[in-house]
């Protein structure tokens, strides 16, 4: 069993069917809705908590695919220019999931499989190193 | 009789590599163990320091005569307005100056540009005179071309500073960053028992002249901080409760390191700039000894209410709990984070 994060990315055709439905009937994958922004007839984003066997979770996002749902895992969608950070802390202030904290040197630490993309580090940052693309 | 050191004793030791150099966490953690009298034997200096935002910063430039001539009466720097009273080439960059149509680029910005070496847009305006007869310039320069550029901030390395929180039901956007609603987070600035004026809180050995570490290269402590304030509530610990004493510092930019200046934008609030400081403080005697073994659980500080005008107070930390995680203020227990660099 595995615990992963995708977003999925829905085009106006595909919004009115259940598909979340199948995925826990067909491919007895426990999902967790963390996110989801609907636009009836244009499109819609969800970031989608999956847990089961490994091979279930690749049929079923095959069965998204096939209806022309695309399924990214969230730390693809998700970057942070480590590189230039200066570890300040304004990140893991305002990151209640827990994924942006401090480790014992005082150096960030970024665990995207808890990112619940709240997106509020993206304006906590003084620097602006990070980038979400949920839409 | 009490065992002392002076100054050129210490330079001698440093001279010929034999000094012992310890960081103040390094002798907090030694303090544990050995008293303030066998630690002025065995210390000679003690290193302090802070990365943090400090929005009373700024850079003195000048920037050369063109010829023709002008007399600059209103200056931009990247579209970002600096201060032009100063004679004819001379202007002062404040790190949170900035153009209101372009709010998250500032003078801080441009002083890390220019320290990187980019090329910086001056354009300036004059009503033209005799002796400098040209109205307009429009050209770059960088840091190579101008003559001086110079760090001159009235107010860093608050030697203590508050907590912040927020009662309210509605997110605000601070300099000490984002705070969430109905107490979910509290954020604090200061290094604790890193803090370079929190390890000689009564100025024995800080002072107009001292030689500091800033911003990746010798600077010096050039007066008082602007607010500089010593009649702050003290603790039994001899430390001031909340923000307290301050200092002006100057350096030059053009030795420093872009690893020890970074500029900052703060949602909704504006520009900054991250100065990295150090002081080093020398083991003279036993009080000092003493100053310097002071821990974060001896350091305490205000929480204050960033949510309400005024931001008053409602609880005291100190910094063991601030960097444990946690604090308790209203019988809440509060997740904590830095919002400088530790």
């Amino acid at each position: 069993m595995i615990k992963k994060r995708f977003v999925l990315s829905f085009p106006p055709q595909s919004g009115d069917k259940p598909l979340s439905y199948h995925l826990v009937k067909e491919y007895d994958i426990r999902i967790n809705i963390l996110k989801a922004e609907v636009y009836p007839g244009k499109r819609g984003s969800l970031l989608l908590e999956l847990h089961g066997k490994v091979v279930n979770i690749e049929k079923g996002i095959d069965y998204l695919e096939k209806h022309h749902v695309s399924c990214e895992p969230l730390d693809k969608k998700i970057t942070h220019q480590a590189e230039k950070c200066i570890h300040c802390g304004n990140c893991t202030a305002v990151c209640f999931a827990g994924a942006l904290t401090m480790d014992d040197s005082w150096e960030l630490n970024f665990d995207k499989a808890k990112c619940v993309v709240c997106e509020l580090c993206v304006t906590a940052c003084p620097l602006k190193l990070f980038n979400i693309d949920f839409n | 009789m009490e065992y002392k050191k002076t100054y050129d004793q210490i330079n001698e030791k440093l001279k010929n590599g034999e000094a012992i150099v310890l960081t103040a966490e390094e002798v907090s953690k030694l303090a544990e163990e050995a008293s303030p009298e066998e630690i002025v034997k065995q210390v000679d200096v003690v290193t302090t320091a802070t990365f943090g935002a400090m929005c009373s910063s700024g850079a003195i430039l000048n920037v050369g005569h063109a010829d023709p001539p002008i007399r600059m009466e209103k200056i931009r720097l990247n579209g970002v307005p600096c201060y032009e009273g100063l004679a004819a080439v001379d202007a002062y960059i404040g790190a949170t100056a900035c153009d209101p149509d372009n709010p998250e680029y500032g003078g801080a910005h441009v002083i890390q540009d220019l320290l990187e070496g980019k090329e910086i847009e001056l354009e300036a305006w004059a009503k033209g005179t005799d002796c400098y007869p040209r109205k307009h310039i429009k050209t770059t320069i960088n840091i190579n071309s101008i003559n001086e550029f110079t760090l001159f901030n009235p107010r860093n390395a608050y030697q203590n500073y508050n907590v912040a929180v927020n009662t309210t039901k509605k997110m605000v956007h601070t300099y000490m960053g984002t705070l969430l609603s109905n107490l979910r987070n509290a954020t604090y600035s200061t290094s604790g028992e890193l803090s370079p004026l929190l390890n000689d809180p009564e100025f024995r050995t800080i002072g107009i002249g001292t030689r500091i570490f800033l911003g990746g290269a010798q600077g010096f402590v050039v007066w008082p901080g602007t607010q500089f304030n010593t009649t702050k509530p003290k603790n039994e610990h001899g430390i001031p409760v909340g923000n307290a004493a301050t200092v002006a510092v100057m350096g030059n930019l053009k030795e420093m390191s872009p690893e020890y200046i970074q500029a900052a934008y703060y949602e909704q609030y504006g520009v900054s700039l991250f100065v990295g400081i150090g002081i080093p403080i020398p083991v003279l005697d036993a009080d000092i000894a003493k100053r310097v073994s002071i821990k974060n659980s001896q350091i305490e500080t205000a929480v204050l209410d960033y949510g309400i005008v005024g931001a008053p107070k409602i609880g005291q930390v100190n910094y063991e709990q601030l960097q444990s995680g946690f604090i308790k203020v209203k019988g809440k227990k509060i997740r904590t984070a830095p919002v400088a660099s530790l």
